[in-house]
């Protein structure tokens, strides 16, 4: 048994770290979180360069056929560096939509493009009473046509096309089809935009059945808390650095017990979540009947762990941390959006608790 | 990354399930609630034959009788060991912790003298670091050795010593240098404790028993080769003794957790709260799950640092989070088992009414101790802020 990283992971990793912290520095982010999309095609470009649009995806669509655990890694520096714009939506979301749910031909169609960088795209779920339980989805194609509205949509604005769960199915809707109105919600986090998506008898194509979306949606959920990962350290490392230099009462604010222990504190939550996400990858790779569990696990911690990170970053950091230029809100604005998204901690509780308690404890049979 | 077990882990784990599944005692059940006092020749036979079949102290060299285990295959032993509800073994400290620094500092004489009765459990072993005025500072420790000719003289007291009743020997920290800086006039020697001068007393502890004692040292004589290690390098040596406690505790644990939440889930599903079972009781759900999921994660962090210890030679400061977070995770475990429990959380063994006689009850109080033994939870936050995250000494 081997809980670490191998060789190329670790490569990955570290190439991908380097990666962002030249391409998408905290200026660069800063700049798009201002613009309407906080797209830039040639971010984009590099990202596809990278081989990172098509990371999970087989060969055979023009992936690069990595495995979940190689994801988690990205996507953990993708946190790290806050990247704004689509990729969470595109690659890990409607990828592992196109991925899980579709034929070979709508494949080549819709996933192809994605993994070769020329297509953006995003996944529409929730609705007005924004449950993340699929049986309150309402929305239902008829002649294939949809009417209705979809809410908190990430990154819709600059999708080529947008993936849409209903109840009787999942669908692909151009973004220049007929009747289609998306409007901006105006949300907490800066860097990922969030819409208001209508259909009003608009032409949808059907590409498979929601039965197949629980994988795919497993996928994404780890790769969220992944993502959360890589904030949480980079908001104890950027908290950690403030207090071995801010100075108070003659001597660094890190040498006082409160700070250092609220520092721990962030370290343990951050390293605990860590782990979790770690797993979750490996067991969706390996499909091991924990798989499922793992998600959940790793999701509650990580979203509850966020927040009480941030808490902590912001508070260790003073008044400094109250201003609009510190990043650490930043983050902490990121990981609000990304707490409630796929089940907030309350959510993954409860599905935790239908399977240990109410199964009979999937949980018990795997150790 | 592969999670997997190798098929030398596998080949490890699989003699030892079928040397447990023939050997382990199945009437450990009626001896575990009686005083320890009386079960003690019981632990010291199981022990014995643990060392007959090799098993007794899996992570020693093969010269010393043990098993060369690696990190993940030492977890391997606990989990299974806990798996079979397995007794503990008598001599646990000399076994865990002890020994390990004995071979690692000892001389060849002393090997040869101490360590086979260690694994036979003929000579019990106990620790002396602890004192009354230094606790968390152990550095601060006042038990004075000065050296006459041959032998030392040891006049000072020690406390929260675990098997101080039964110990025939005592890995002892004492001052040798007053003068010098705290940290370097530290000795570690192995104290005879049929010694004249040596006198042990229980400490009742909130529980109500007495797992630990209290040690007093009045004129005691332990010859100078007795010294472990060099004259004052105690400190290295007493923390290597603490790193091997931090190492190898929380693998045992996963299992004995699991335990709990399984029964509690169990009690849960039994127990009318608002006149459904507290099973169905959301906010009881939540708690479950959270507590599941924790200790999940907690086997994640030791698999995680295993890993790295495996790749790294050394035993890093990381452990502290694993004391922290079975440490915390036990008491919230408890906390939600006195309110499913409710009334009758109260009970102790003996009342008729008490559920699990008692098991609950103890647990609650015992718990408490988790945060303050083995370095308090403040401390393993300095060890992190330090030794991790590299902020200034707070101290």
């Amino acid at each position: 048994m081997q809980f670490g990283l191998s060789e190329s992971q670790e490569f990955l990793k570290d190439s991908a770290r380097k990666f962002f912290a030249g391409e998408c520095p905290s200026a660069q982010m800063r700049r798009l979180m201002e613009t309407d999309t906080a797209y830039d095609a040639a971010l984009w470009s590099k990202l596809t360069d990278q081989g990172y649009t098509g990371i999970i995806f087989p060969e055979a669509y023009g992936g690069v056929g990595l495995g979940k655990v190689e994801l988690m890694l990205l996507m953990e520096e993708a946190g790290r560096a806050l990247l704004p714009g689509p990729f969470f939506a595109t690659v890990v979301l409607a990828g592992s939509v196109l991925d899980s749910v579709c034929s070979p031909a709508h494949k080549q169609k819709y996933l192809a493009p994605i993994c070769g960088g020329e297509a953006r795209s995003t996944v529409a779920i929730l609705e007005s009473n924004a449950s993340w339980n699929p049986r309150d989805i309402q929305l239902n194609a008829a002649n294939g046509k949809l009417t209705g509205e979809k809410y908190f949509v990430s990154d819709a604005a600059i999708a080529d096309f947008i993936i849409v769960v209903a109840r009787n199915g999942v669908f692909v809707v151009n973004a220049k089809a007929p009747g289609l109105k998306i409007s901006p919600m105006i949300a907490m986090d800066l860097t990922r935009k969030l819409y208001v998506v209508e259909f009003n008898n608009t032409p949808a194509e059907e590409i498979g059945a929601i039965t197949g979306l629980a994988r795919a949606f497993d996928v994404a959920t780890a790769a969220l808390s992944a993502e959360l990962v890589g904030g949480m350290q980079r908001t104890l490392d950027i908290t950690v650095e403030y207090a071995k230099t801010r100075k108070q009462f003659g001597k660094p604010i890190g040498t006082f017990q409160a700070v250092q222990h609220q520092c721990a504190d962030m370290y343990l939550e951050t390293e605990s979540s860590r782990s979790a996400v770690y797993y979750a990858g490996w067991a969706l790779e390996e499909n091991s009947p924990d798989a499922a569990i793992a998600v959940s696990i790793a999701k509650m911690y990580a979203s509850d762990a966020a927040r009480t990170v941030g808490n902590r970053g912001i508070q260790i950091h003073g008044g400094m941390g109250f201003t609009w230029e510190n990043d650490v809100h930043l983050y902490y604005r990121r990981a609000k959006g990304s707490e409630t998204a796929f089940g907030d901690a309350t959510f993954h509780r409860e599905r935790i608790a239908s399977m240990v308690i109410d199964a009979g404890g999937v949980a018990a049979k795997s150790a | 990354m592969d999670l997997n077990l190798t098929s030398e882990e596998l080949q490890f784990r699989d003699e030892l399930r079928s040397w447990l599944a023939s050997n382990v005692p199945k009437d450990w059940n009626e001896w575990r609630e009686k005083p320890i006092e009386e079960s003690f020749p019981y632990l010291r036979a199981w022990q014995r034959k643990l060392q007959e079949g090799r098993w007794a102290a899996v992570s020693w060299p093969k010269e010393y009788a043990g098993r060369s285990a690696t990190l993940m295959q030492q977890a391997l032993f606990w989990e299974e060991m806990a798996r079979v509800e397995a007794p503990p073994m008598a001599n646990s400290l000399g076994l865990g912790l002890i020994g390990p620094t004995i071979i690692a500092y000892g001389t060849e004489a002393q090997k040869q003298r101490y360590i086979p009765k260690i694994l036979s459990a003929e000579e019990i072993w106990c620790q002396g670091f602890s004192e009354p005025n230094a606790g968390s500072d152990l550095a601060g420790l006042q038990t004075q050795a000065v050296l006459h000719g041959d032998h030392y003289v040891v006049n000072g007291q020690k406390v929260w010593t675990s098997y101080g009743w039964v110990g025939d020997w005592c890995e002892l920290v004492v001052r040798t240098d007053a003068t010098a800086a705290k940290h370097k006039g530290l000795t570690v020697v192995l104290v005879d404790m049929k010694s004249p001068g040596v006198e042990v007393r229980p400490l009742r502890q909130m529980t109500g028993e007495s797992e630990f004692n209290e040690l007093f040292f009045r004129d005691v004589r332990v010859p100078a080769e007795n010294v472990l290690g060099k004259v004052n390098d105690g400190w290295n040596v007493a923390m290597s003794t603490l790193m091997y406690e931090r190492g190898s505790y929380g693998a045992r644990l996963h299992l004995i957790f699991k335990r709990y939440i399984t029964r509690l889930i169990e009690l849960a599903r039994n127990i009318q709260r608002n006149g459904r079972p507290a099973a169905q009781d959301p906010i009881i759900r939540q708690k479950l799950a959270q507590c599941s999921a924790e200790i999940e994660i907690m086997r994640f962090n030791q698999m995680r640092a295993f890993s790295r210890l495996t790749a790294t030679g050394v035993p890093g400061p990381e452990g502290s989070i694993q004391k922290i977070f079975w440490s915390e995770l036990n008491q919230r475990l408890q906390q939600i088992a006195q309110e499913i429990l409710g009334s009758y959380g109260q009970l102790l063994a003996g009342d008729p009414r008490a559920i699990d006689n008692g098991m609950w009850s103890y647990a609650y109080l015992r718990t408490r101790g988790n945060t303050i033994e083995a370095g308090t939870s403040e401390v393993q936050r300095n060890i992190i802020g330090h030794f991790v995250l590299g902020l200034p000494r707070s101290y």
